[in-house]
């Protein structure tokens, strides 16, 4: 098996070739302002490696932060169509209620509200107004609105509105793109409509942003299938990329600690990815990152995506150090790290500086740092090591000494003797997790769903099977499937013991016939 | 004499009344959002004292009965606890002076704001709880033994129930909730009427504004950076009982609630040492447990509140979670629960566990 994986970051893109379970070269280039010319490059030196060159590529796997930071920036958005099927309940909260105004301005185009959806048990809360949907199916072939989000509620236990509204749709304005809440999202209709929302609003960056990274494989010679990488660690096919690009949102992070467990073989573990800013802290259970279970906001829109529980800090290798007293970061240079950092010739007192001035790294031209007096690099990288023990502790979920593994750029501020630490694990490519988190990406399904008039171990199993479909049907190897996640939660004032069951499961994908 | 609720007002509220909610009630959000469109849309809303009521005043108390979860599919409209309110008028035949909330802590505790907002009445500075309780007979009206009926059920489908006449408060809990779990688990109601008299002699007093002061507070401490936990207990009168992390929940549905036990171990000066706290939908018993002593430390009625430590924001008790930094306070008990009438309601006995209330600030 060999994969090529590639990291679409902020600053650098990397790229990775994994053949048979090890990484056989790692290279990194600046990412451009047309992501296809940074892929392109990285390809380039990738495939010049000779041990590269030869043999077939199974699947290019790309992680990018591209998605959210168009919402996050708000460029590149389709006005989008919102359908909301629920009425008579909920009329009074319509899409967009709660979103930011200048956000809103930029997406929102009409809003169509119906009656219909479901009960908690599976009942039709209404009968779906059909008449109403095919009136607005009318309304927005006229309107040239062509992304459509629709919502209904409950979906996620009845998706069956969702579906006839997306047929009635298609059926008026073929041409339209249909998101629908269910595939995107959990209970929570307000939340998981704004997922809709978001994913509908991107669908035309992402149409354009993936044929470029087509585009970029096909220039490089590669013949091998596309596929991105999800928040939760799993891949998703190009195409479903292209409908659901919101999934996507934050794989950066979730690769890094994915790459971080499979360059240690570690699976249960904190995780530190230190790079030039920030640093993210989290956990890996089973080689996962744990979720966040509360509300998720991008943009400061408010979602229950699946995400990793993330700490960040401000702490990275391009922290501005400040004296008297000593302290370091938020502050950083960022991406001029190779111009304004002591090291490299610059003005700055850089965290980078006084590691390199401490001793313990060989960065740049360790002479320029050696202005830099004993004491305060000494501080500097204790102020650092202060501010990594606070963040691991509140990122542990269990008492006791845990393996933290130290991944990124900036991996050297982690220092061997940490509180709360059993033993930091360092790892060769750990400057490029995250691509190899992309190339190591699974395939996975979820199920979230309320079970009643079911002992709890049925429930669970009921779920379990759902699951396991779902993956099958995303491209996963059925034989190689296994459970990463199981939550259940009893529902307070529900007749008939309801329980509400989650179940994840993850695993390789299915090779080509 | 009334006084403006100002959006500012209402925002505090949010925050102040999910703490009250000592883990349950349901969080305020939804509620939230209906408000600021009608402050939006010009609506404004008065509160008035509870003193200032006639005697015959009649006074109307609103809540949203039912399932949190299905309050996050079927979302609050502010228009469904009015439309309860009309009913009870159509159905009682009295024209209501104000509206009050029957729990001040949680979502319920800006269902009146809506219903007031819409009918162009003002909000009464109380409620029958002065915190969330899980039970229609936990509350002061049920501790003076006063009416429990008719009581007006509505679901915007246009299902409409009044239930009309019951022998005691428990068995209003236990009709209402059949009404309940059929509309979908989830009902806007208009409990039994209150005069102005029985409000005064009743009521828990002037919570409306101590939920909105806490939540000042602890925006305020937000925005300066400064410790909120430090500005409740101040605000509150209360004590702060335990700091330290969640390290286990364990919960389980029995007889329609949400029962359980959270855990926490102790960090700063509580290290080494542990706290359960046992909950039936809200917050009810904290044992202090170190080395083999287990000592319970707090009980219903005094408030128990599970607060983020860093924010001040109240946890749930469907949401709490293994890791969360929280800090345990309690916040004193109105007077009516301390009775031993009281106490046959809400006290520790009524929730199952063989304790002789003991108060934190006794």
């Amino acid at each position: 098996m060999r994969r090529i994986g590639i990291d679409v970051g902020g600053t650098n893109t990397d790229a990775v070739l994994l053949e048979d379970g090890h990484v056989l070269h790692a290279v990194k280039t600046p990412t451009t302002e047309n992501v296809t010319g940074g892929i392109v490059a990285a390809l380039g030196k990738l495939t010049s490696h000779p041990g590269v060159a030869r043999g077939t590529i199974d699947g290019v796997v790309i992680g990018t932060t591209h998605f959210v930071n168009a919402i996050v920036q708000g460029r590149d958005l389709s006005r989008v169509a919102a359908i909301r099927i629920g009425l008579p309940a909920s009329a009074s909260l319509p899409p967009f209620c709660d979103w930011p105004e200048d956000l809103a301005q930029l997406v929102r185009g009409e809003i169509f509200m119906l009656e219909g959806g479901h009960e908690y048990d599976g009942r039709e809360f209404m009968p779906f107004d059909e008449a109403g949907m095919r009136a607005a199916a009318r309304r927005i072939r006229d309107s040239g609105l062509r992304s459509v989000a629709v919502a209904a509620s409950f979906s996620p236990l009845d998706p069956s509105h969702e579906e006839r509204a997306r047929a009635i749709i298609t059926e008026a304005c073929p041409e339209a793109h249909v998101t629908l809440s269910h595939e995107l999202g959990r209970i929570g209709l307000l939340e998981r409509e704004n997922a809709a929302l978001l994913n509908a609003a991107l669908v035309d960056l992402a149409r354009v942003t993936i044929a470029g990274f087509r585009d970029a494989i096909a220039a490089s010679h590669i013949d091998a299938p596309l596929f991105i990488t999800q928040n939760d660690g799993t891949v998703m096919s190009a195409e479903m990329a292209m409908a659901l690009p919101v999934m996507s949102f934050a794989s950066g992070a979730t690769n890094s600690m994915r790459g971080a467990a499979f360059l240690s073989g570690v699976q249960d573990a904190m995780v530190v990815d230190v790079g030039g800013t920030s640093s993210d802290v989290g956990q890996l259970r089973r080689g996962f990152p744990r979720e966040a279970n509360s509300v998720v906001e991008i943009g400061e829109v408010r979602t229950l995506f699946r995400m990793p529980d993330l700490f960040s800090i401000g702490l990275g290798g391009g922290s501005i150090v400040t004296e008297n007293p000593v302290s370091v970061g938020p502050q950083s240079v960022g991406y001029r790290l190779t111009e304004e950092a002591l090291v490299f010739g610059g003005k700055t007192l850089t965290a980078t500086d006084a590691a390199v001035a401490a001793g313990i790294v060989e960065i740049g031209d360790a002479k320029k740092a050696a202005g830099v007096p004993r004491d305060v690099a000494r501080a500097v990288l204790d102020a650092a090591k202060a501010k990594l023990e606070d963040a691991i502790d509140r990122m542990k979920t269990e008492a006791g000494d845990v393996p933290l593994i130290a991944v990124g750029g900036g991996a050297f501020l982690v220092p061997d003797q940490l509180a709360g630490v059993s033993e930091v694990i360092r790892v060769e490519h750990g400057d490029c997790a995250n691509a190899v988190g992309a190339a190591i990406a699974q395939i996975s399904g979820e199920t979230d769903q309320v079970y009643r008039e079911m002992s709890r171990d049925d429930a669970i199993a009921a779920a379990e099977a759902q699951a396991v479909a779902r993956a099958v049907a995303a491209g996963a190897d059925r034989a190689t499937l296994q459970t990463v996640d199981v939550e259940d939660m009893p529902l307070a004032y529900l007749p008939g013991n309801a329980l509400r069951v989650r179940v994840r499961v993850a695993g390789e994908m299915q090779r080509p016939a | 004499m009334t006084k403006s609720i100002t959006s500012d007002d209402i925002e505090a509220l949010a925050v102040g009344a999910w703490i009250l909610g000592t883990g349950g009630g349901g969080s305020p959000y939804l509620g939230l959002l209906n408000m600021r469109r009608l402050y939006a849309e010009g609506h404004r809303v008065e509160l008035m004292s509870p003193l200032d009521l006639a005697d015959d005043d009649r006074v109307a108390v609103v809540s949203n009965m039912g399932a949190p979860l299905v309050g996050q599919e079927r979302l609050a409209d502010s228009r469904n606890i009015a439309r309860a309110v009309e009913m009870q008028e159509d159905y009682s035949g009295v024209k209501f002076r104000a509206v009050m909330s029957l729990e001040i802590g949680g979502g319920n505790g800006i269902q009146p704001l809506m219903a007031a907002a819409h009918l162009g009445l003002p909000v009464v500075d109380a409620d029958l709880m002065g915190r969330a309780y899980p039970e229609a007979q936990m509350t002061s009206v049920a501790v003076g033994d006063l009416r429990p009926f008719p009581c007006a059920l509505y679901d915007p489908r246009g299902l409409e129930s009044i239930v009309t006449n019951v022998p005691s408060w428990k068995w209003m809990e236990r009709v209402s909730r059949k009404i309940c779990v059929e509309m979908g688990s989830i009902a806007s109601t208009c409990k039994a009427p209150r005069t102005g008299s029985e409000v005064k002699d009743w009521g828990i007093h002037f919570t409306v504004s101590k939920a909105i002061g806490i939540g000042r507070r602890v925006r305020e401490a937000q925005r300066r950076h400064e410790d909120p936990i430090t500005a409740i207990l101040d605000e509150a009168e209360g004590k702060q009982l335990f700091r330290g992390k969640v390290v286990d929940v364990a919960r389980r549905a029995t007889e329609g609630f949400l029962r359980g036990r959270c855990v926490v171990e102790g960090l700063d000066e509580d290290r080494g040492a542990t706290i359960e706290i046992a909950f039936q939908n809200e917050w009810v018993v904290a044992w202090r447990v170190e080395g083999d002593q287990r000592e319970p430390i707090a009980m219903s009625p005094d408030l128990i509140c599970v607060l983020d430590t860093v924010s001040g924001n109240a946890f749930g008790t469907e949401t709490i979670r293994y890791g969360m930094r929280v800090t345990v306070v309690a916040l004193p008990a109105p007077p009516v629960f301390l009775t031993p009438k009281g106490l046959e309601h809400v006290g520790p006995r009524a929730f199952g566990y063989d304790l002789d209330f003991r108060s934190v600030f006794a």
